[in-house]
Parts: structure tokens; sequence; C-alpha cells
């Protein structure tokens, strides 16, 4: 009875494509020269990562105290940007490994930018690490290389430790499963080039791809394999992200809450963003048929379970203060909510907990410019959500004498805006270059929602 | 400073940070005015790092502290700390490795003002948070019961200082200028210059701990009680701050840290600082209920 189920949901692929339409459609504009849009686009994302290219080289040629941290917040903007972008990547290895082992076919169309908008987001991410680093030229000392320094090794109790690993690992897998997805389509791509140096390096990138029934077996086996080894990652890494704050001991970071409230967090954000950037790629790019209202409609849904998890960590944080009777857990909480910093904190619950719980009507899943609106604010109130915890756990812990209050310089706010300015500049740069779409994956749900001929229910 | 009153929880507020009592109270329990509710809470770990030979602590008494604030300059004298300018210190980063942290109290009426002046610096906690977080291994414990910093390893990730209960950890925002070679002629030779985006803190005068250790050796002699003398110490006109062996149950400082006064701030999250504290016993008739200090 498969077909159906399937005949009432709306088709996957709209607009009745043959096969070698969606070549055609995915194909033609990375063959033809970029539109002013995208110019456009591009060069206010080069401007904006230049100034903040800029931002950083001042910031370490000359200080840390070019931020606005003191000796009781240690930790603002840099460590609240790296787990913000961490968090966005999250969404791409959920889409492209979980849902591939769960047989969702609808990831088809929105896999490759999900995967590659991880890859970029880690990169943002991998930079504020190393950047708030009072001597990030030392960087490498956190990772236990060999050495003739008796040897020196590192600290493997601590959770930073644990985090260059983590990001490394989720980097590596998460480049492999992009790469390998995308060697079918690069070698679609190269049989269309004309020779020429593009033609080689596509060839060179595709692995001698032909499209025999063995590649594409061995294809299909190193795809499944990677799906497996990359959906521990989805959980792993965010876990290790928040064992930076569920490790320590200042009230408000020590919670054993954290890494799941962290997941949920990060899949909640990664799908906005997700969601962001498809519904802007579907309109620049005229992928209507392939990025429908029944994709969109699927990422809302993952949004209003997010949201629901992220909500029920809220109320769980208060009600662990509350039970805990330890007073400086109990003042940490008020704090967040009622104190210096609490404007950020109902910016978070306004973003995460309330605005999505319109998604739930139908009528404004379907209405895509409401649902762009949501999936900015979310990531709004995500980011938020970071800089409460860490920004406003520091700045009052235990003894009163140390409390003290956060400003951004704005040293720190156009690091922020040149992390945004890579990630779309690196954005554009794929989706001029490569394969938006899972080309060679589309092509197998083409069907998908159709009625087949003399199907037998 | 206190905790707002539109934040405080119940009860709960006033924090129990500073330990205070009266004369008539302390004649009758010397214990009196300590928060008896807190346990000794049972180790997940079993003891298993001992120390042989020094074991470094210090005790401070409230009683003699008058907040003079001579520590404070004889600790940036002696460990070459950075000034760092108005500026810097409204930002709230200034440099010293010991602090004052006062602590008022009002009577009902609100008439008289009583203070406390806690001296704060680097607990050397046995259970350190600061070494478990660092990931370099670039503040460590050592087995004379100091935490060490070690500047030349430290990277300046700053989750040391974040993750510090007592917040005692200084971290070098910028490169503080030294091209005035006049006035570096005040460095003390002994002790590092450290360069920007490192961490420093409190180091118990590890300087004048070897220079004490050294002359004991030349001389053929063991190490005696008062050898060594932090410069805290040392300034300190009412001897408030006594430094030395708790290893060595004759020393100034074992004595001091058996009293019934004795106590260690955040006592309850088990970090046990090198450091205790000698509560305050004020010479008055009996202690007003309701008069705490936040």
């Amino acid at each position: 009875m498969a077909s159906a189920d399937v005949v009432l949901q709306q088709p996957l692929i709209q607009g009745n494509k043959q096969l070698s339409e969606v070549t055609e459609d995915i194909c033609v504009p990375m063959e033809r020269r970029p539109t002013a849009l995208w110019w456009a686009a591009f060069l206010a994302s080069v401007t904006v990562l230049l100034v903040g290219m800029a931002a950083v080289t001042y910031q370490v040629s000359t200080g840390i105290g070019t931020w606005g941290l003191n000796n009781t917040v240690g930790w603002a903007f840099d460590i609240t940007n790296f787990v913000f972008w961490i968090g966005i990547g999250h969404a791409g290895t959920l889409i492209s490994a979980i849902l591939f082992l769960l047989r969702q076919r609808w990831r088809t169309s929105v896999n490759r930018s999900a995967e590659a908008m991880t890859l970029i987001a880690v990169m943002c991410a991998g930079i504020f690490p190393l950047i708030h680093m009072g001597r990030p030229w030392l960087a490498y000392w956190v990772f236990p290389y060999p050495n003739f320094r008796s040897p020196l090794w590192i600290n493997f109790r601590s959770p930073l430790a644990w985090d260059a690993f983590a990001i490394s690992v989720y980097f590596i897998i998460s480049l492999m499963f992009w790469y390998v997805g995308m060697v079918p389509d690069l070698a679609t791509v190269r049989d269309r080039l004309k020779p020429g140096l593009r033609r080689r390096l596509f060839a060179f990138f595709s692995l001698g791809w032909n499209g025999s029934y063995r590649t594409c077996q061995h294809y299909e086996t190193v795809y499944l394999l990677l799906a497996g080894l990359a959906t521990p990652l989805v959980v792993s890494v965010h876990t290790i992200g928040s064992f930076d704050f569920a490790t320590s001991m200042i009230p408000g970071w020590h919670t054993t809450l954290f890494p799941p409230y962290f997941v949920a967090g990060a899949i909640f954000s990664g799908m906005a963003m997700v969601l962001t950037l498809m519904i802007l790629a579907r309109k620049l790019m005229r992928l209507e048929d392939y990025i429908t209202h029944r994709h969109v409609g699927a990422m809302c849904k993952i949004v209003i379970a997010t949201s629901g998890m992220v909500g029920l960590a809220y109320l769980t944080e208060f009600f662990t203060a509350l039970y805990s009777g330890n007073q400086y857990e109990q003042f940490a909480f008020m704090n967040r909510a009622l104190g210096p910093l609490g404007w950020g904190y109902w910016i978070m619950v306004g973003c995460n907990v309330l605005i999505p719980q319109l998604l739930w009507s139908k009528r404004v899943r379907s209405h895509l410019g409401i649902v762009f609106v949501i999936s900015i604010l979310i990531n709004v109130g995500m980011w938020f959500e970071r800089f409460v915890i860490i920004a406003g756990s520091l700045q009052r812990d235990y003894l009163p004498s140390n409390w003290s209050g956060y400003v951004p310089t704005s040293i720190e706010l156009a690091t922020l805006a040149g992390s945004f300015g890579l990630f779309f500049t690196c954005f554009l740069l794929f989706c001029r270059f490569l394969p938006v779409i899972a080309m060679g994956e589309v092509k197998g749900v083409l069907n998908d929602g159709k009625p087949k001929k003399g199907a037998q229910g | 400073m206190s905790v707002p009153h539109h934040l405080a929880i119940g009860n709960a507020e006033p924090r129990p940070i500073v330990q205070e009592t009266t004369l008539p109270e302390f004649l009758k329990d010397p214990a009196a005015g300590g928060h008896k509710h807190h346990v000794q809470e049972e180790d997940l770990w079993p003891r298993d790092h001992p120390f042989p030979g020094h074991r470094w602590g210090m005790a401070i008494d409230l009683n003699a502290c008058t907040g003079c604030s001579g520590c404070v300059i004889a600790c940036q004298v002696e460990n070459n700390v950075p000034v760092v300018g108005k500026d810097e210190v409204r930002r709230k980063r200034a440099m010293h490795w010991i602090r004052i942290d006062r602590y008022y109290s009002v009577d009902a009426d609100e008439a008289e003002v009583d203070i406390v002046h806690q001296p704060m610096l680097c607990q050397h906690c046995e259970h350190a948070p600061c070494e478990t977080v660092c990931p370099v291994l670039a503040t460590v414990h050592t087995e004379e019961g100091l935490n060490h910093q070690i500047y030349n390893r430290c990277v300046g990730t700053r989750y040391c200082a974040n993750n510090c209960p007592y917040k005692v950890r200084r971290f070098n925002w910028f490169d503080y200028p030294r091209e005035d070679r006049m006035a570096n002629l005040v460095l003390n030779p002994d002790v590092t210059v450290r360069s920007r985006g490192v961490m420093e803190k409190c180091s118990f005068c590890i300087q004048r701990i070897q220079d004490a250790k050294s002359e004991a050796k030349r001389e053929g002699r063991p190490l005696a009680d008062g050898d060594v003398q932090a410069a805290c110490q040392q300034s300190c006109p009412t001897k408030a701050i006594v430094f030395g062996d708790v290893n060595d149950p004759a020393s100034k400082v074992s004595l001091l840290l058996q009293s019934e006064r004795v106590y260690r701030v955040l006592e309850e999250i088990n970090v046990r600082p090198a450091v205790g504290y000698l509560r305050l016993v004020r010479n008055r008739p009996e202690s007003e209920d309701g008069n705490h200090h936040g």
C-alpha cells in the first residue's frame, strides 16, 4: 500500500521533470556568468568579511583587551559565537546522516546545501576558539603532538582539549560526507564542461566516476558507512561543547542538563538556518520546483519539535535551581531572567519558545515570507541563549566583590559580523561553483508522490 | 556589594562568605559564628596525592586586618604586577594578585555600619577547579601544595579564570608597557615579567620560598618556620597574614589553623583552599539578629 500513502502527499519534486531537465536546471546556472544579484550579495559579504578580518588583525596584534572582557567575564562574544556556529552546523549532519538512515527522502533537495552550510559554519566556529586565546600563535599546543620537551602533553581532563578533538573530527567527517556525496554530481558537471582547467579539476575530484553498476555500488556502500559514522557526531559535538560549561563550577554552567539541551538547541538553530538559506536559495536561484512547500513544512515541524525541547530545558533549569536548594544556583537563575542581561533572556525565550509556536498553523508554514522571518528570529534567539548562559552566568558568580558587567566593543561586533561575512562569502562561492542540489539523488525521487502507471497499491 | 534586593531569594541571602561573632558569644563557644551545616563531603577520588615535604598554607586573621591595603602594594612591588591605570581599573582589569574584599552590614535603624575586610588571593586549592580545565596543563599542583601558573605554557584561554570561584586570576589583556628603562629599575629581578595573553595570579611568593630553601641548604640546616615570608605577610602592619608550612605541626600557621575560629571561604564547594581565615570577633555586648553581611 506504499504508493497509496505517497499519492496523498505532494510530490517531492514539482514540475513533472525529466531526468535531463534536472541536470539542466542545476548545471546551467553554474555554466552561465553570475547574475548581478549574485555579485551584489558576494561583494556585500566580502566587504563584511574584510571588516571582520581587520577587527581580528587588530585584536590579535594588540591583545584581548580590545574586547569588552574583564577579570570576571573571561568569555562572552568569542565563545558565544563559537557555540552559535557549531550549533548551526548541526542541521547539515542531521539532514545528511540521520535523515538518510531514516529514509526520509525529502532530504535529497536540501542535503547538499545543508552539508555545505555545516562545513562553512564549522569553519566560522573554529575561528573563535583560535582567536579567543591570548596567544593564538601557540594554539597547536592543545593537540597532543609528539615533541621533545620531555615531552609536554596536554590535559586530557580539560573540556577544551575534548573540544579540539570533537571539532576536528566533526569537520573532517562532514567534509568527507559532503565530498563523497558530491562525486556523482561532479562527474555530471565534468561531462558537460568543455576541455580546460575547470574540466580537469572536476575530472580529478570526480574520481573517475563512470556511472557503472560497480561504481554506484561502491558509492552507496561508502555513503551508508559514512552516514553511520556521522550519526554519533550529531550528538557528540555539541555534547562536548556543552561540557565546557557543564563540567565547570560556575552557577548557571554547572548542570547535567546541558548535553541534551545543547544538542536540541543546535538542531533547532541549524534547522532554522537551513530554512533561511533554502527560502533564499529557492527564490534567488529559481529552485522552486526542487525546494517545495513540502520541504519547508517538514523542516518547520522539526523546528517546532526542537523548540519544545529547548523550552522544556529552560523550564527544567529553573526547576533544578529551585530544587537544588543551592543559593548560588538559585541566584544565578534569578539573575539570568531579571539581572542586567535579563533582556537577553527574554529575547531568547520570545524567539526560541514563543515565536516558533506560530508554526503549528499550516497557513503560517506555507507562507514562506513568515517562515523566513521566524527562521531568522530563531537564530537571533539561539545566539542570545548562548550569550545569556556564558556572559550572564560569569558576570555574577560566588563572591559579590567579583561581580562586574559586560559590554561588547566595536571590535567584537565587527568580529561577529565578519563571521557572517565569511559564512555568506563561502556559501555564495559554493552556490556558484558546485551543484547546489544533489542531482543524482533528486533523480531518484522524481517519481515520489506521482501515481505510477499500473502500480498495484 | 550585596545581592540586589529584587534578586534575593527568600532566606538564602545573604551569602555565608565572611564570618563574624561577638566577644560574649565567642567566650561561651569559640566556634560561635560558624556555619555548622557545612558537613565535610566525601571525595569521589582517593586522596592519593601526598605532600611529603613542605606544604604551604596561609592563615589570615580578620580580627587583625584593618583593610589598609599594604599587602596589595607589597605584592604588586614584589611580583612585578603591572600598573594598568584608571581606565583599565574601571574596566575591571586591575592586575592585583591580592585584593581587599569589604563586606558591610548595617544595624536595624541603619545608624551604624560595620565593615569586615577579607583579603582575597589565590587560595591554592587542593581541589583546584582551574587546574582541571586548562587544556595545555599551564596550571598544575605541586607536591608542596602550591598551585603553579606556568607562563611559558599558557595560551590564554581564560578558562581557569572563569572556573575560579574566587576570581583571583588575572589576565594580561595587553602588553603592559615596559619601555621606560628608568621605571624598569624597580622591577624585582627574581620574578618573571609576564607577556600579553597569559594568565597570572598569586604564587605564594614562590621566589621567596626558593630563596629561603637555597639559603637553608647552603647553611646546611632545615628550613625553619618564619624563614619564608610572603610579601603580603611581611608588609602587614598588624601581622594579620601568617604564611608557613602546615606540615610542620609547630609552625605558627599550623597553630593558627587549628583555632576554632578558622573557616575557609566557600567551604561548601569543597575545593579545599590552603588559605584559612580566622573569624572576626567583635568586642561588643551581644550580636543583634538580622545583622547580616551581603
